[in-house]
């Protein structure tokens, strides 16, 4: 307890128009999902809820710029980014469960392993459990394996660095050394979006080159979510880490106070330990 | 410390009307939002059990085509979890927690805003497909394809309202989370919390860990029928019974999320009207993290029948009935507490005891159907849905009725009507159990669940279960004469309403202030 005051603001209009943001969003994608509209009203929605987090945003950052937040408020902080991203890695989990249970379970039990023989024997006699699979009804068509050398190798490395760049930009924050903390930062971001576009020509290779899709059996969908979820997410903290940055090229943050970059580093660093895991399950074995 | 509240604007500038309730970040407000949300919800569910019970008052087709009964069957289940019984104690957590560990207020308040607000639309996203040419969802709550991927238009709406509710639990648990390890009074270590803090800080752990997972598992369904990937078609290499697993590795530790609030509430209740301490606090806290982690490796004993290998099979059975350990020890603290008190029995008080011994008997029947050569017997019977309607209404619902007489003097300023509270109650217990106690025999004598229609000797105890329903649905309006009634009253009600209540909410003048604990009070 800091034995100053805890900030309690006052009335915010900004929950609710996210989610009245999100609801048009939400609508606009459904309606697009059911082919009875086309995307205008999810743009319009995706539209507002930038404009809401802009405005959401800038004004905590002003809080935080004006000195409202004490030790106190800024632990709230902290636990809240620690149990966000904890729910992120289970959403992740799920994913990663699916890739396992399919491997695991039921692509051998399809190829006749275990109590299930007579799905094998009844439906489809010729299958046999071989990862990368589409299944045994050949779905997508015949495609080729992307392989863990190459691009998918190549982005460990960027994801790597990366996460070294950010740790010595936050030396250089702590230390007072404020072009270490703006370089480590720029390069950092140049990083996360070189990662991105790699990901980009990958799956465009995958698509036109080697006839790996999402409707590649249980290969192109796990393939597809976790890297497409992943992508996505390293997206997000890549602009996470460019707002930071011009945070820090205004002169925000005190060698002290600073959660705002640790919370966005704790955010790269999760999507790199992700990342890991993708290589080594997605791509690898 | 002293809370910084918001300077010049409060108090003299505060929004009036309707703004006030959409930009509100005080506890207080957000909690009767969340609790009036709930109310709401609890009777629009129950109209729909209402129908459901209507149209199973007889064998045949009465009043509904099979299809709307689904659609019926499957709407009351969402509504109720996550719209009645989960908002009713987020909304519970939202009044007491600051309050009972001496804080100004929640840690994150402007998140808190958002976690309520994003329900009002998400259910009438949801509930807006009934109206739809197609219908709403009627596959069950559990969305199992390969039938809810058949369903009509309004499954996309479904899965992003979940989306969204999903997003508004986490939301809310990482508030509870933060706000328990870091608003705490001093002096108040973690083993000196009132008991319904601690249940409330494992039930948010489950959430933060569960949720997500529910939104993988929906977001697959939605891209197995949208964009043509295979989670859960076998010709893939997917498999549906895939999806089983992960809706219920989110699913098992919802169940807690749904009871645990309520072991918190009955653990404060019963202690005050038996004027001791709580028997074993400890024992009480241990057991309430077993059940939790236990919680996240019992998940398939929802899939008995599905054809599981044996190792499965006995591998879920066990470590489900070892759940009845720690609960065991709740159900013996709670008699052990009232051992030789000196016992009063106010309607909160009712509710309580009634909790614990019909809920026991939905821990019971539990026991009976984790056992999977009995469940091959019980599996989408009406066996289980006695067995978790009575976890759920006399379990949960009682819970929460009980917590609303034990705190509404605290937060209102107001004491209700004792005779009419006890009227209730009775109405209510009697009405309970004619509703959900045949259903146990229906079920052992194979009557399916989900079905509009039913064998002719299932007869007698359908009938039976329909006017309990219908009675169990009336009774509830007295509740909202009560509450009602009590508003309409002047503040008449001692900081201390309840002899033998104790913590530091009872310390705050009744009604409590808008900003509970400005200074931090000491803890011994």
């Amino acid at each position: 307890m800091s034995g100053s005051s805890y900030y309690v603001p006052h009335e915010t209009k900004w929950p609710f128009l996210a989610t009245v943001a999100l609801i048009v969003m939400f609508i606009g994608l459904a309606n697009y999902m059911n082919d009875e509209s086309n995307l205008t009203l999810t743009y319009t929605g995706l539209a507002l809820l930038l404009l809401v987090v802009y405005g959401w945003f800038s004004y905590v950052v002003n809080e935080s710029e004006g000195g409202l937040y004490d030790a106190q408020v800024d632990m709230s902080f902290r636990w809240g980014m620690a149990w966000f991203i904890f729910s992120e890695v289970m959403f992740f989990a799920a994913f990663f469960g699916a890739l396992y249970y399919a491997r695991e379970l039921s692509l051998p039990w399809l190829a006749g392993e275990g109590t299930k023989v007579s799905t094998n024997q009844e439906l489809w006699p010729t299958f046999e459990n071989v990862w990368p699979s589409n299944g045994p009804a050949n779905y997508g068509g015949d495609f080729v394996v992307m392989k863990a050398a190459g691009i998918p190798a190549l982005n460990t490395i960027i994801l790597l660095i990366s996460g070294l760049t950010v740790t010595w930009a936050h030396h250089g924050l702590k230390e007072g050394k404020r072009n270490q903390l703006i370089l480590g930062l720029l390069a950092t971001v140049l990083l996360g979006f070189i990662f991105v576009g790699f990901q980009a020509y990958e799956y465009s290779h995958a698509y036109n080159d080697l006839n790996l899709k999402m409707t590649s059996g249980m290969y192109g969908s796990t393939f597809y979510m976790l890297t497409g979820f992943h992508g996505f997410h390293v997206t997000l903290g890549a602009i996470m880490l460019t707002v930071i940055l011009f945070r820090c090229i205004k002169g925000h943050f005190t060698n002290e106070n600073h959660f705002g970059f640790e919370a966005v580093a704790w955010y790269w660093h999760f999507v790199d330990v992700v990342w890991l895991g993708l290589f080594v399950f997605v791509y690898w074995l | 410390m002293s809370a910084n509240i918001d300077h010049l604007k409060e108090e003299h500038h505060q929004p009036s009307g309707l703004m006030r309730w959409i930009t509100t970040t005080n506890h207080k407000d957000i909690g009767s939002l969340y609790l009036w949300f709930s109310l709401l919800m609890f009777f629009v569910g129950g109209l729909m059990a209402l129908v459901i019970r209507a149209e199973l008052f007889q064998p045949g087709l009465q009043f509904v085509v099979p299809g709307f009964f689904n659609q019926m069957t499957t709407m009351h289940a969402l509504i109720m979890i996550f719209g009645a019984v989960m908002p009713a104690f987020v909304g519970l957590a939202n009044w007491q927690l600051p309050m009972m560990i001496g804080a100004p207020d929640m840690a994150l308040p402007r998140l808190n805003n958002w976690s309520f607000w994003i329900l009002p639309f998400a259910f009438t996203m949801l509930l807006s497909t009934l109206f739809f040419e197609s219908g709403g969802p009627a596959a069950g709550w559990t969305l199992y394809p390969p039938l809810s991927l058949q369903g009509g238009n309004s499954m996309p709406f479904v899965i992003f309202s979940l989306h969204l509710l999903g997003a508004s639990s986490i939301l809310g648990a990482i508030n509870v989370i933060a706000t328990i390890l870091n608003m705490r009074a001093p002096g108040m270590t973690l083993m000196k919390m009132p008991i319904f803090v601690w249940t409330w800080l494992i039930t948010a752990f489950l959430l933060i860990a569960s949720m997500p997972v529910l939104a993988g598992a929906i977001t697959m369904l939605l891209t197995d029928r949208f964009y043509g990937t295979s989670f859960f078609t076998a010709a893939g290499g997917g498999d549906p019974v895939l999806f089983q697993h992960i809706f219920w590795f989110f699913g098992h530790p919802e169940v807690y999320i749904l009871i645990l609030p309520a072991f918190g509430i009955v653990s404060t209740i019963i202690p005050a009207f038996s004027r001791k301490k709580l028997f074993g606090y400890d024992s009480m806290v241990y057991a309430t993290a077993s059940i939790a982690l236990l919680s996240f490796i019992v998940w398939a004993h929802h899939m008995f029948t599905v054809g599981m290998p044996l190792a499965g099979e006995i591998f879920f059975m066990f470590t489900t009935m070892l759940i009845a350990v720690p609960t065991g020890v709740k159900v013996f603290n709670w008699v052990a507490t009232m051992w030789k008190g000196s016992m009063t029995f106010e309607t909160p008080m009712l509710f309580a005891l009634a909790f614990i011994i019909l809920f026991t008997i939905g821990g019971f029947s539990g026991l009976m159907l984790a056992i999977t050569p009995a469940d091959f017997q019980y599996h989408d019977t009406y066996f289980v849905v006695a067995h978790f309607h009575y976890v759920l209404v006399p379990g949960a619902v009682f819970a929460i009725i009980a917590a609303v007489y034990y705190w509404l003097p605290k937060w209102t300023g107001k004491m209700y009507n004792e005779t009419l509270g006890k009227i209730h109650f009775w109405m209510t217990t009697i009405f309970v159990n004619i509703t959900f106690f045949p259903m146990h025999f229906v079920g052992l004598a194979g009557m399916p669940r989900r079905i509009p229609d039913y064998a002719v000797q299932f007869t007698d105890f359908n009938m039976i279960a329909s006017v309990g329903a219908f009675g169990f649905g009336l009774s509830q309006l007295l509740f909202v004469y009560i509450l009602f009634l009590t508003l309409r009253q002047p503040v008449t009600a001692a900081d201390k309403s309840w002899e033998g209540a104790e913590g530091l909410e009872w310390t705050l003048p009744s009604p409590a202030p808008y900003h509970s604990f400005d200074t931090p009070p000491k803890v011994d």
